[in-house]
């Protein structure tokens, strides 16, 4: 979910790793089991394993719903383990102290059995727990740095800039203004001092008449125009926003938090959103989803009983009634817009669009889902083409070309990309 | 499941379903028109208020965005996944016609049915009828719940009353059209057992009772055997339609489609006489064509036998001396092709059809393209037995009466007497999803499913077999009619079951040896088809031919001075059973071009005795008089119609099929006879014609009939040219440049374009492609081309994105203008399949004032809908007239709510294609290669990061064509389908690619407008080309 697209991303990649960085020093101290297998194809299968059944839950190195995981082959047997993570209630109810401790210490939260795991799987999970994902805080560090520096470059002239440049050069006009007015009543002084014809004295000494200037034809044309100007240049801009909706935040039927659940949490936003890697909708999960969690989370920040927000999911799914959630992206019916192409093709961020979705309350639009958007981003945005065979002969065609292959450069900007 | 279903879709599919956002842009301007019409003398001023007006609320309206809603399932199913398409495979079957499908669904509703590949009988092709079948299901006339004497009742009260009714009727007879379903068979008699026995009685609208008759007499069983076009070198039809309409027109078009492809490595194709009376589609595609009289028919039957007899060395038979073209010609070439060659008959005249076996006897046919191994289910109507029934009927002896999803009151010639029966039968019961002719007599009717609601299985072919699957919740309270019949049976197995378990000991038996039912069952559903490999024994002449060639000696006159009537089945509407289907009724005619109506078809020089001129629409209206009943019927002039005969199809005048239908057309069936023993479509006696003072108009899509002789539009040869110079009749333009005379695409205003990944283009074979017009039904199905009804057609704005043109030749000379308006008597037809050409230098782009018809990267001419302004000045610069303006908005719209049912109802809207946009009013439309399938199948590479593969994308209208005319693709893949048929060889970025297949044309080649649509040159099997 975080990578180094986009700047949401890395100011959060920065902090966590930060907070990994301090937390790494204080609990670094324990001994791994050697009977845990230390291969690459270990960790990684088991990296596969714990995204699909424990991140929810759990993290490597901080406690989350549930304890934070490493080292666990230094606090208790494999076995142990093993069976615990199978079957958690069953180690409890045979008095197991330490499970029995543990469930206690985090709200009796019930841990959902994961029977279908196989050994090799178990095995792999605990590889990773110990092994995956380990942050050397030096180079976490220098990684963050160089991330930040290489988005700074890359960026052009900011917004900003271009600001202060023009504010230098107005004030730099004002002052040739006052020097040229300065140079005037100097000149007009020592030519007043000069003995000259009569014609020329009248020139010297004529008044400006202001009020002619008012009512000259020029005068009035300009400001006819700039009148004019302004008035288009609002009623066009407001005709512009018609239908534009950023910024559009409705409540929705449950205060559900984004901030909560992919903030404070990082539960992947596929694990929610299921299409969004294969089709046009990202999908509003379904209440069996939340139930994976919810069934065994019944209310926010430990606290007793079922939150009123939570029942809201219950109800749904004991009355079989669909939850019926504002939408809040809307794009008009003629524009086709795919998911799947953004996200599992381009390698785009959710953030990219959605903005910081991780710290929202409610969700807002954050972005003003407009062509002239869209556009902007076809014609900046390169093309993901590596390691994908379908965009090879376009490399090869685009090779000779200096600049990196762009949407706009494989027909991103045609019309029926989206319309039709 | 039903209801989340629904709501689902409703909630994330927005686009153009939502009731209340329909509300909302329904009421948009509801001043506007409304006082517009009140004051019939407004002022300008007034006008220029209501502009400001509507400006104003214009921008309010789209100021309140709407509040939309995203409703999840509660439950997502696995396999649902919003916007992502699933298939299932299917089996489409109506009474007798049969075509094994692919059911595309959306968010779990039907929305697009193509032909299965696995199919050994359809082989993955449909046609108009089963693509249209889809919008059926979506039909809110179609009954929501069971009845009983016109009342809403529920199943519990409709179960107890039939069950207890039934007990005390005495006979049960099951009326029904031929049923394919074994396991449906087996549940009827089921459902018999419990009342003593039920008698089914089969009839078929279009009966084929003559050839079952005469195979009964001739082979000593009555069955219909598997036709092999694919095998035949020569092939004679005396009135059977095989293309079209005659038993299994899908298989019998892809198989004759298999002759008529050529090409330099084959340069062979079958040749086809045809002997008929109206001009049928099959005629049309004929090498030879002889217009007979429909009482000539059995005597050019015998003088063919006579002709091969004598050939034969064997006997002939005594027979009137008739006059026919080309019989002689065809009997040199059927037995110069013996064993390889096919002769088939219409006539539902069991003599006739004794005879025609008698004919292919002498050729050695039996065995090699007509297989009587596998015998053929398609048609199993007895019209003697009918006929009995419905005397028993009308005498008040039929105890119960189930009418199982058939009409008779409509669609049989004695459809008066059944209903005048009905009233008289103890019990009537009817399983009809409408209330139509038949049903609405019933005291009870208990609607059965729409067939994709519906688990069901086949026998279309012997040992061949396929499965029907639900692929939607049953949208109203209907119930299968097999669970109907197993529940008054009083059976507690539900249909499912029945049907699995009688798999389990039939089937499975036959096709495995060993292995678990679970899998082959699952296998079979996942596939639709499934094959035995099982024949049955074959079969030899045990009758004789004399006794049968007398019989049509005497009743068959060589010389009738009477009007004959022949009547016929359009290839759209068939046999009436999906007449309410407005896509159905829109599609043109193959050879009349005519949409919204029948009509009695004369020949030219009737008309022309008579008085009677069509100009363009415009025609007169005649009565048609036999044996006492008549007809108004509107008439229209058919080159081809043999002298003397006229023609009108069935299908037309229902009175209680819905709002599509009522009232459209006449009711041909009336005028049928059936005394003879069989169903009799040749009226050849006591038929009055007589031109009526009324004018009217019929609604064609084409009036112009021939192609005035431009060589740059229709391009042809004989196959003997061509096997000369594989260019003949290539018309190839020059245009004098710098004094030398070059190829037009040669000079150019224009750059032209650079395409670096794909350059699609569609390659169309006029040799194979028939007219049937699958292609425009699955077009309007994919693309949501809206129907606009026939006043609309008349105005000359159908909608469709593809046309097939029809040509008829003419025999005027070259310079002779008026003359070559005019077609000849019997013509050469030729199909050309028209559609947005996707023009590499195209006129359209060039003239839109706001650039909303473009150019893309991949050779498409795109059209953008939201930019567009509705100038038209692009359909006035398309040289192919293809472009489509939106004069109303047909969606949303009461004006268009009757004939336009998928954009209007909530019901019919779930049919519509959500990755396709409904058009409004006021923009241009036109064919987009089905753009929708290009990005879907470019993103599916692009995921699976690997390369577009032919034949992974394809369009509507080639995936439909049962003849494999169209082929689509990529020309800058060297390796692609179309790329190997154009012999592109150099893989080239250029727009400009050089075609090295000598017959590829493109039509008005001297404009260079460079079309990236090819065509192949029509080639004709005939000795000389003749007009």
């Amino acid at each position: 979910m975080l990578s180094k697209r986009s700047l949401v991303g890395i100011r959060l990649n920065f902090q966590t790793l930060a907070v990994l960085f301090f937390m790494l020093i204080g609990v670094s101290a324990y001994a791994v089991d050697p009977a845990v297998a230390n291969s690459d194809e270990a960790i990684s299968a088991g990296k596969t394993v714990f995204n699909a059944n424990c991140k929810q839950c759990h993290k490597l190195d901080q406690k989350s719903v549930g304890p934070a995981l490493r080292g666990i082959s230094d606090r208790r047997p494999i076995e142990w383990a093993k069976s615990f993570i199978k079957n958690s209630q069953a180690v409890i109810a045979s008095g197991d102290a330490y499970a029995t401790a543990l469930y206690k210490e985090y709200n009796n939260t019930v841990m959902p059995s994961h029977e279908f795991l196989t050994d090799d799987d178990l095995g792999n999970l605990l590889a990773y727990i110990e092994y995956g994902d380990k942050v050397d805080p030096n180079a976490a560090v220098a990684g963050a740095e160089g991330a930040a520096t290489g988005t700074g470059a890359g960026g052009g002239i900011p917004t900003e800039y271009l600001t202060v440049i023009l504010g230098v050069l107005v004030l730099v006009l004002l002052l040739i203004l006052v020097v040229l007015g300065l140079i005037i009543s100097v000149l007009t002084k020592y030519l007043n001092k000069q003995p000259l014809a009569e014609d020329d004295q009248e020139f010297i000494s004529q008044k400006t008449d202001i009020g002619k200037i008012f009512k000259s034809d020029a005068f009035i044309i300009v400001v006819t125009a700039l009148v004019v100007a302004l008035v288009a240049k609002t009623a066009l801009d407001g005709l512009y926003s018609v239908g534009v909706q950023q910024g559009y935040a409705p409540a929705q039927p449950i205060a559900f938090s984004h901030a909560l659940h992919a903030g404070q949490y990082e539960i992947a936003c596929q694990y929610c959103h299921t299409g969004v890697e294969i089709g046009k909708s990202a999908n509003i999960p379904s209440p069996n989803i939340c139930m994976n969690c919810h069934m065994h989370i019944q209310n926010v920040g430990g606290k007793e009983g079922i939150s009123p927000e939570i029942q809201k999911i219950y109800d749904a799914v004991d009355n079989n009634q669909p939850i019926e959630w504002v939408r809040v992206h809307n794009l008009p019916d003629l524009a086709y817009f795919n998911h799947s192409q953004h996200v599992a093709v381009g390698g785009i961020e959710c953030q990219t669009c959605h903005g910081p979705i991780q710290e929202m309350e409610v969700v807002a639009q954050h972005s003003s889902l407009t062509m002239g958007w869209c556009i902007d981003c076809h014609r900046q945005t390169e093309i993901a083409a590596e390691g994908n065979a379908y965009y090879d002969k376009l490399v090869q065609l685009h090779s000779d070309s200096k600049d990196a292959l762009k949407v706009k450069d494989i027909g991103g900007l045609e019309c029926a990309k989206c319309h039709y | 499941m039903k209801e989340n279903k629904k709501t689902y879709w409703k909630g994330l599919e927005q686009l153009s379903n939502d009731p209340e956002f329909v509300k909302h842009a329904d009421r948009e301007f509801p001043e506007l028109p409304s006082n517009l019409s009140e004051e019939g003398n407004a002022s300008r001023r007034d006008f220029l208020k209501l502009m400001g007006f509507s400006l104003a609320a214009a921008s309010l309206a789209a100021c309140e965005t709407p509040v939309r809603k995203a409703i999840p399932y509660v439950n997502k199913p696995v396999d649902i996944n919003p916007s992502i398409p699933n298939y299932y495979a299917s089996t489409f079957a109506s009474g007798g016609d049969y075509a094994a499908v692919v059911v595309k669904t959306r968010e779990g509703r039907p929305i697009k049915i193509d032909g299965n590949e696995l199919s050994p009988i359809n082989k993955g092709k449909v046609n108009a009828i089963v693509e249209a079948s889809v919008l059926s299901l979506y039909d809110k006339q179609r009954l929501a719940g069971p009845m009983i004497a016109g009342e809403k009742s529920d199943w519990k009260t409709v179960d107890e009353q039939v069950k207890s009714k039934l007990a005390s009727a005495g006979t049960v007879k099951v009326v029904t059209n031929t049923i394919l379903s074994p396991s449906t068979e087996k549940a009827i008699q089921e459902m018999g057992a419990a009342f003593g026995g039920v008698e089914v009685i089969t009839y078929d609208p279009i009966s084929n009772y003559g050839i079952v008759k005469a195979n009964e007499t001739y082979y000593g069983q009555g069955v219909i055997p598997s036709y092999h076009f694919d095998k035949a070198k020569t092939i004679v039809s005396f009135g059977a339609d095989f293309l079209g309409t005659w038993i299994s027109p899908i298989e019998f078009a892809g198989a004759y489609a298999k002759t008529r492809k050529i090409s330099k490595e084959k340069p062979e194709m079958s040749r086809h006489y045809q002997f008929e009376s109206n001009m049928s589609m099959t005629g049309a595609n004929a090498d030879y064509r002889t217009p007979i009289k429909a009482s000539q028919s059995g005597l050019a039957v015998l003088a063919l036998y006579n002709a091969i007899a004598s050939k034969a060395g064997a006997a002939t038979v005594s027979a009137p001396k008739v006059e026919i073209a080309n019989i002689d010609k065809a009997a040199n070439d059927l037995w110069a092709a013996k064993g390889a060659s096919l002769v088939v008959s219409g006539s539902n005249d069991p003599n006739v059809q004794v005879v025609i076996n008698a004919i292919n006897e002498l050729l050695g046919n039996n065995g090699s393209t007509i297989d009587f191994t596998t015998p053929v289910h398609f048609r199993k109507g007895n019209d003697a037995r009918m006929n009995q029934f419905i005397g028993e009927l009308k005498g008040g002896q039929v105890g119960a009466v189930i009418f199982y999803n058939c009409n008779p009151v409509y669609d049989h010639p004695r459809g008066a007497e059944v209903a005048e029966g009905i009233a008289k039968a103890k019990v009537s019961v009817a399983t009809n999803g409408t209330m139509d002719e038949t049903s609405s007599l019933v005291q009870i009717v208990a609607p059965d499913h729409h067939f994709l609601e519906s688990w069901n299985d086949f026998e279309p072919k012997f040992g061949h077999y396929s499965l029907s699957q639900p692929t939607i919740s049953p949208l109203f309270d209907t119930r299968q009619a097999q669970d109907s019949f197993l529940t008054w049976g009083g059976s507690s197995s539900n249909y499912y079951d029945f049907l699995r378990m009688n798999w389990e000991s039939s089937v499975f038996t036959q096709v495995e040896t060993g292995g678990e039912f679970q899998e082959f069952w699952d296998k079979a559903l996942y596939n639709g088809v499934i094959s035995a490999n099982k024949i049955t024994a074959a079969l030899a002449p045990v009758g004789d031919v004399s006794a049968a060639a007398s019989e049509v000696a005497k009743a068959y006159k060589a010389d009738n001075a009477g009007a004959e009537l022949v009547i016929y089945t359009k290839v759209g509407i068939g046999n009436g059973t999906f007449a309410n289907n407005p896509w159905l009724q829109e599609m043109p005619d193959p050879i009349t071009k005519a949409t919204w109506d029948n009509y009695l078809t004369v020949s030219q020089s009737w008309a022309v005795e008579n008085g009677v001129t069509m100009v363009e629409e415009n025609t007169r209206k005649a009565q048609i008089t036999v044996n006492g009943k008549s007809l108004i019927v509107p008439i229209l002039v058919q080159p081809g119609q043999a002298k003397g005969t006229f023609g009108l199809a069935l299908g037309y005048g229902r009175t209680k099929a819905g709002r599509v239908a009522d009232g459209v057309g006449v009711n041909a069936y009336d005028l049928l006879e059936a005394s003879k023993g069989f169903v009799n479509f040749d009226i050849t006696s006591g038929v009055e014609i007589a031109v009526t003072a009324d004018t009217y108009k019929i609604a064609r899509t084409q009036t112009h009939q021939t192609f005035m002789g431009r060589e740059n539009v229709i391009q042809e040869a004989t196959l003997a040219d061509y096997k000369q110079d594989a260019s003949a009749g290539r018309y190839k333009p020059e245009i004098y440049k710098d004094g030398e005379f070059v190829k037009p695409s040669k000079i150019s205003l224009w750059k032209g374009h650079q395409y670096s990944q794909h350059h699609w283009g569609l390659a169309i074979d006029m040799n194979s492609c028939i007219g049937c017009g699958a292609c425009t039904v699955a077009c309007q199905v994919e693309n949501n081309v809206a129907v606009v009804g026939k006043q609309e057609v008349l105005n000359r704005r159908e909608m469709a994105w593809i046309r097939i043109d029809r040509y008829y030749s003419s025999d005027a000379a070259a310079d002779d203008l008026t003359g070559l308006e005019m077609a000849s008597e019997n013509p050469e037809v030729t199909f050309q399949p028209m559609m947005c050409q996707q023009c590499n230098n195209a006129p359209c782009e060039t003239v839109c004032p706001v650039a909303a018809t473009t150019h893309s990267s991949e050779g498409l001419n795109q059209m953008t809908y939201n930019r567009c302004i509705g100038t038209r000045y692009c359909a006035n610069n398309c040289p192919y007239k293809v472009r489509r303006f939106n004069w109303f908005k047909y969606h949303d719209n009461k004006d268009f709510a009757g004939v336009n049912i998928a954009q209007n109802d909530d019901l019919g809207k779930m049919v519509l294609n959500p990755d396709v946009t409904v058009r409004v009013r006021g923009v241009m439309e036109k064919c987009s290669m089905c753009v929708q399938r290009i990005q879907a199948g470019k993103l599916t590479a692009k995921r699976e990061k690997r390369k577009v593969q032919d034949g992974e994308i394809n369009v509507a209208c080639a995936v439909a064509c049962p003849t494999d005319a169209l082929v689509f693709g990529d020309m800058n893949d060297p390796n692609s389908k179309v790329s190997q048929l154009l012999k592109i060889e150099e893989n080239s970025t250029s727009a400009l690619k050089e075609v090295a297949e000598e017959r590829a044309y493109h039509v008005l080649e001297e404009i260079n407008v460079s079309p990236n649509v090819w065509y192949f040159t029509k080639i004709r099997n005939k000795e000389k080309n003749e007009a």
